[in-house]
């Protein structure tokens, strides 16, 4: 599904990822763990397509399509979603307003029909169950002075009607009790099916418990220096980052 | 250049929809203003005497007056003698039915969205149809007329209906209130007056459109408003205006009467050209609007969405004279490119336990500047009074300015204000998290402006609120910065 082949990318001059190489195929569940400060969220942008990133070297292949010729929207459009980790607030716009505006757009790239408004409402409902969100929390301004885990949770539900090919979870898990942690990752496992595949972005093992991932990697310092199942996650949470940092030297001093 | 000014580059560069002119025969005035000019659009529009000496009286005032330099605004020194006063269509003026009317006309109108065809009209709404200083059409009247509503040209009205003009003109806006105001009760041209009898709920919607289609010419149009006890009214007022590269000088007075329990809605959507992207030519639109609450709980209600116009110079107010009275303005305000607009509202509160509110919206973009300006004032008589207000700006680009004056009077101790104001600016963040969702950039820039106008969109009629949506994307087409 996604190919990501020796990928450079700097930030103001600063080189943040520093060689990425990794292959998801459809059906596929892959986590991303590492320290903070090598270069996860940053992976994520770059994928993403968001601004402010020079790619230097290598190339990102997704469905055959060179990814790092579009813009961030043609990519939302072509099937990649990214769940923020920090959602951005937009006063006066609802949920429902932004996603019927996001999907027609969508549908309209694809060459589909706009949905109309009884069979959005009908598939908004469907996948309302799937996050447990109220229809009044997606009435009101998206984000704005929703908590933590309300934010996390209207993530999952863009994602679910959206219905990306490729969802990329950015720390999706950090901030949320346990019960936000159980319904968000009951969310994403519905979602799961053979022709998708998710990157899971995470600091702790503890998401893992409840989307078991089929890979693991470790990014450290721009670079993914292990890849393993998810025993190596238990690993991880059991030994801390301090020996990946030994055995591959510690970040440079910055 | 980074991504973001190539963007707020493309969105500025968006050209304006109803910049095209047509070629009518005109009827004018010669140019210049002096006492013949007058007498001239008073001769022209066959008016009584008293309103010809009106006329004069404010012309000599305003002949001592100074322009004001208050405003946040700025622009070359007008000249008054190089423009024309009166400009009308030779085929327009009165006609008796729709029938009769210039094919010209109607097609024009037309093509600005706005059918004088009654049969073809889908929504209840009459039109008063102007064009530089005549009323061309004016739809529904029949049907009005058997409420006993009057719906009219203002034309029309000083010669049918001269005991409601004597009565009314000037009553709320006096001629010598300012410069401009000034200068309109001089020259006004034509404008619709509309009277609502007592007891009556207006069935539809009454608006007017303004159009200045002639060259070198200042509109200077009068509305006038009189609800009586326990009447209803929503009026609605639309502008626009043909690219030219010199600037156009538009004047208006409106005025409102609210009578005891009667109510006034009153929403404009302001699209008059606003210059090029270099900020040649434009409208300047110098406006006085004012209502007065004349009796215990009355309510007039401003609404205006602002999005033409080189300069603009206008202040919505209400005069909350009876008891329990109500006076709001919600405003959303776009400039872009070299725009200016210094715009608000006065409240002036002098009946007891009068309430008002203020939401101001602000949006600049491009080298725009954007102010908003606003005097609550509560006398010592009007105890318990309240108002609210709230002014808003939203940032697009970092050449463009937003500017707050809020003056604020209270003279009594026991009446309460409260004033919020922010600043916020287009987030990068805001833009990408759209885009991420498969939005693009205008889309993006459209939903998260109408987002931040939505609290003053939701006040305007639905068919209105439509076009004002559309209108604030296009105005705003590729400022994202």
């Amino acid at each position: 599904m996604i190919s990501i082949k020796n990928l450079h990318a700097n930030i103001e001059g600063k080189e943040i990822l520093k060689g990425i190489n990794l292959e998801v195929k459809s059906g596929e569940v892959h986590a991303i763990m590492g320290p903070n400060g090598s270069g996860k969220s940053t992976l994520a942008s770059v994928l993403a397509g968001r601004d402010g990133y020079e790619i230097t070297e290598g190339s990102v292949v997704f469905e055959d399509k060179n990814l790092l010729d579009l813009e961030a929207e043609e990519r939302a459009r072509e099937g990649i979603f990214l769940a923020f980790q920090y959602p951005v607030e937009i006063p006066g716009v609802s949920t429902t307003n932004f996603l019927k505006t996001a999907m027609n757009q969508i549908r309209q790239y694809r060459g589909e029909k706009s949905l109309d408004a009884v069979a959005f409402l009908k598939l908004m409902k469907a996948k309302m169950k799937l996050v447990e969100i109220d229809q009044a929390l997606l009435s009101r301004s998206l984000n704005e002075g929703f908590s933590g885990g309300e934010k996390k949770r209207n993530e999952i539900f863009q994602m679910a009607m959206l219905e990306p090919k490729l969802a990329i979870l950015d720390e999706t898990d950090s901030g949320l009790d346990i019960d936000a942690l159980r319904i968000v990752a009951h969310g994403v496992n519905s979602l799961k099916s053979k022709d998708n595949a998710s990157i899971l972005i995470t600091h702790y093992q503890r998401l893992l418990d409840y989307i078991v991932p089929d890979f693991v990697h470790v990014l450290f310092d721009g670079k993914i220096v292990k890849t393993g199942d998810k025993s190596l996650a238990m690993e991880l949470e059991k030994k801390g980052y301090d020996w990946i940092k030994a055995e591959h030297g510690s970040l440079e001093t910055i | 250049m980074s991504t973001d000014d190539q963007v707020l580059e493309e969105f500025t560069s968006k050209e304006y929809e109803h910049g095209w002119s047509v070629d009518f025969e005109a009827d004018e005035a010669p140019m210049g203003l002096n006492e013949d000019i007058v007498k001239f659009i008073s001769h022209k529009k066959n008016e009584p005497e008293w309103l010809l000496a009106w006329r004069l009286k404010s012309f000599r005032y305003w002949a001592q007056l100074e322009e004001p330099k208050w405003g946040n605004v700025h622009y070359p020194k007008i000249d008054y003698q190089a423009l024309k006063y009166y400009s009308a269509p030779k085929k327009g003026g009165k006609v008796k039915s729709l029938d009769e009317l210039d094919p010209e006309m109607i097609k024009t109108f037309e093509r600005l969205g706005i059918s004088l065809n009654e049969q073809k009209r889908l929504s209840g709404i009459a039109v008063d149809a102007v064009i530089d200083s005549v009323s061309v059409a004016t739809t529904f009247k029949e049907t009005l007329g058997k409420l006993g509503i009057i719906f009219c040209s203002f034309s029309e009205a000083v010669l049918e209906h001269p005991e409601l003009i004597k009565k009314y003109l000037g009553s709320v806006v006096p001629a010598a209130d300012n410069y401009y105001a000034a200068l309109n009760s001089a020259v006004f041209s034509d404008g619709s007056f509309c009277y609502i009898p007592r007891g009556v709920r207006c069935p539809m919607e009454l608006s007017t459109y303004f159009r200045i289609n002639a060259a070198n010419t200042g509109q200077f149009e009068r509305t006038l408003i009189v609800a009586e006890d326990d009447s209803y009214v929503s009026y609605l007022e639309g502008c626009t205006a043909p690219m030219r590269d010199e600037n156009q000088l538009h004047a208006a007075v409106v005025e409102i009467y609210a009578a005891k329990n009667a109510e006034v809605k009153y929403s404009t959507v302001q699209n008059w050209y606003p210059g090029n992207k270099e900020g040649v030519g434009g409208i300047y639109n110098f406006v006085t609007k004012r209502g007065i609450c004349a009796g215990d709980h009355a309510k007039i209600s401003w609404t205006q969405v602002e999005t033409g116009s080189a300069v603009t110079w206008k202040y919505p107010s209400c005069i909350l004279k009876g008891d329990y009275s109500i006076g709001e303005f919600y405003s959303v305000a776009v400039t872009n490119n070299y725009q200016q607009a210094d715009t608000g509202t006065k409240m002036i509160h002098l009946g007891k336990h009068t309430k008002s509110r203020i939401v101001s919206k602000g949006i600049s973009a491009g080298k725009s500047q954007n102010s908003y300006r606003g005097h609550v004032n509560i006398s010592k008589r009007a105890t318990h009074s309240r108002n609210f207000s709230q002014c808003d700006s939203l940032l697009m680009g970092n050449q463009c300015g937003a500017h707050t004056f809020p003056y604020i009077d209270v003279e009594n101790s026991s009446s309460q204000i409260e004033h919020e104001a922010t600043t916020s600016k287009i987030g990068e963040d805001q833009i990408f998290y759209c885009k991420q969702r498969g939005l693009d950039e205008e889309s993006s820039v459209a939903l998260i402006v109408n987002g931040f106008a939505k609290e003053v969109m939701n006040n305007l009629p639905m068919e209105f609120a439509v076009e004002a949506q559309k209108l604030l994307a296009l105005t705003l087409e590729g400022s994202v910065g």
